[in-house]
């Protein structure tokens, strides 16, 4: 209670001070002009859609690989130490260079190769970078999370006669996800955002358009159009991690104690 | 009577930490080995070194007359044949009492859905836990806990079972229960080598009692001469430390 009076309290105030401020007419017509907002409205909005589908295809691809990527790291013994070597140096390189720049790299290099059979789309390359550089790190989200299973399973699963595949499979990533699901919610959250970089590509997505109506227009608004759709979609995702962290907290810790 | 697992001069070290130093040892089929010795002797060592959990440094573990510690062997095909039951249950939590139990006979033997359920049953049933078949781990007493790993292990259809102190991390009152059902598996012909701190027991089930201390079999005997004629001055301070605990 206290609480939501100081919060509107607060609002208010700086609404109020912002509304009353000298500048505030020019801030109006540059970047919440009415007019303007309903003639780029439809473009933003369509362009936006296009994030969300970039967005849902690239985490599909992104939780299956970097779930791959993690259980092949995870394999022990020399036999595998080629496979697990190629892995960590992948996850290392990837990791260790700028996604703008990745972005750039593969969405414009590799079209300009012209190799016969290979996509010259800028929205397919953009996506993939999306794809490789998140399932890098996603991959150690969940190796984080396979880590944090006891050893003990591990054991129990190879005394069974498992082999470190399937007790990987069928004891230690089941485990593994749910200590995890917190940490590739934030991840949700993170992508969805970050999949508007494929504008420097030219893929005309939420962000490109209010960019084209900007260069046309000299007006800002485009830009708070695009901002009201993300946040739209990323407070709510950001909420219900909060939410879903706290009620597996709470569970926890009923079980711990009980 | 035939051997059905042989140690010969196995060593094991953990770094420069030598746990195992040149055990030998014989089990023969159908007969109950319990090893005994203050904790830290190697007793669980010795164990995952027959499952091949732990590698050994040298010597000979045979199974069946066949040399298992060799590089060429496929671990996963000798511990399908051996189930090992560890202190801590290490139950699937994730996985429901008859999901834990199907696990290692339809992932790993290829047997069907509906005859591993079949035979999960029989087992539940035989060991009194039927009502439990759809119980997550953590709804279960310890003691229950510790007969569904008995019957996870047993649902591969070992021949030979390992014990490691199953009885160590439960409750005095649910010790029995758990201890009754290896007694009903030596009934069974069962070869099994159990590591324990339940001299009683050792007493009446084993065939051979070996005592370890500090990675050598000091001593091995069967269970009368070895409590009541101790030949090692350091078996007859460990047991006398087991008596004054009143344990025995
Ligand atoms: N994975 C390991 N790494 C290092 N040392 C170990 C490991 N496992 C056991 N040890 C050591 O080996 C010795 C024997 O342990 P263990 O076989 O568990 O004895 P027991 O079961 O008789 O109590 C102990 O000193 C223990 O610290
Ligand atoms: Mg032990």
């Amino acid at each position: 209670m206290i609480a939501a009076a100081s919060t509107v309290v607060v609002i208010a105030l700086v609404l109020w001070w912002i509304l009353s401020s000298e500048a505030w007419p020019a801030v109006q017509k540059q970047f919440f002009n009415p007019t303007n907002f309903r003639e780029v409205w439809p473009d933003v909005v369509g362009g936006f859609w296009l994030d969300i589908r970039m967005f849902l295809v690239a985490e599909v691809l992104i939780l299956g690989i970097a779930l791959l990527l993690a259980m092949i790291r995870a394999l022990r013994g020399p036999a595998f130490f080629p496979l697990r070597a190629l892995v960590i140096v992948f996850i290392d390189l990837i990791r260790g260079v700028p996604i703008i720049l990745l972005i750039l790299l593969l969405g414009f290099g590799i079209p300009a190769l012209q190799l016969k059979g290979v996509p010259t789309s800028p929205l397919f390359w953009g996506v993939a970078t999306l794809v490789i550089s998140y399932s890098a790190y996603t991959a150690e989200v969940y190796r984080a999370g396979i880590e944090s299973v006891h050893e003990s399973q591990r054991m129990a699963a190879r005394s069974l006669g498992l082999t470190q595949m399937k007790a990987l499979r069928y004891v230690l990533v089941p485990q593994a996800i749910r200590n995890v699901i917190p940490a590739l919610l934030n991840g949700f959250v993170s992508l969805q955002k970050d999949v508007a970089l494929v504008f420097i590509l030219g893929v005309r997505e939420g962000v490109r358009e209010a960019q084209i109506y900007t260069a046309k227009t000299f007006n800002y608004t485009g830009y708070i159009a695009a901002t009201v759709l993300f946040l739209l979609v990323s407070v709510p995702v950001a909420r219900f991690t909060d939410w879903y962290t706290e009620r597996d907290r709470k569970r926890k810790q009923a079980v711990g104690s009980g | 009577m035939s051997v059905k697992v042989e140690l010969s001069n196995v060593v094991k070290a953990f770094d420069d930490k030598v746990v195992l130093r040149d055990v030998d040892l014989e089990v023969n089929l159908h007969e109950v080995v319990c090893l005994i010795g203050s904790s830290g002797s190697g007793k669980s060592t010795l164990l995952k070194c027959v499952n091949l959990l732990v590698p050994i440094d040298s010597g000979e573990i045979l199974f069946d007359g066949s040399v298992i510690t060799d590089p060429s062997v496929n671990p996963n095909e000798i511990r399908q044949k051996m189930g090992i039951v560890f202190q801590a249950f290490n139950l699937f939590p994730h996985m429901t009492v008859l999901e834990n139990i199907m696990l290692a006979p339809t992932k790993v033997h290829g047997v069907d859905k509906l005859e591993a359920h079949e035979l999960a049953q029989n087992l539940l049933l035989q060991f009194g836990l039927l009502d439990k078949i759809d119980e997550y781990p953590d709804r279960l007493s310890g003691g229950q806990q510790q007969r569904v790993a008995v019957v996870r292990a047993l649902a591969t259809r070992p021949e030979l079972m390992l014990f490691d102190e199953v009885t160590s991390a439960l409750d005095p009152e649910l010790v029995a229960e758990v201890l009754g059902v290896i007694r009903g598996l030596k009934d069974r012909g069962m070869t099994m080598i159990v590591a324990t701190h339940e001299m009683g027991f050792a007493r009446d089930v084993a065939d051979q009692v070996c005592f370890l201390d500090d990675g050598v079999i000091l001593e091995q005997s069967t269970p009368k001469e070895l409590f009541s004629n101790p030949q090692q001055p350091r078996t007859r301070q460990f047991l006398q430390r087991i008596v004054d605990a009143g344990r025995l």
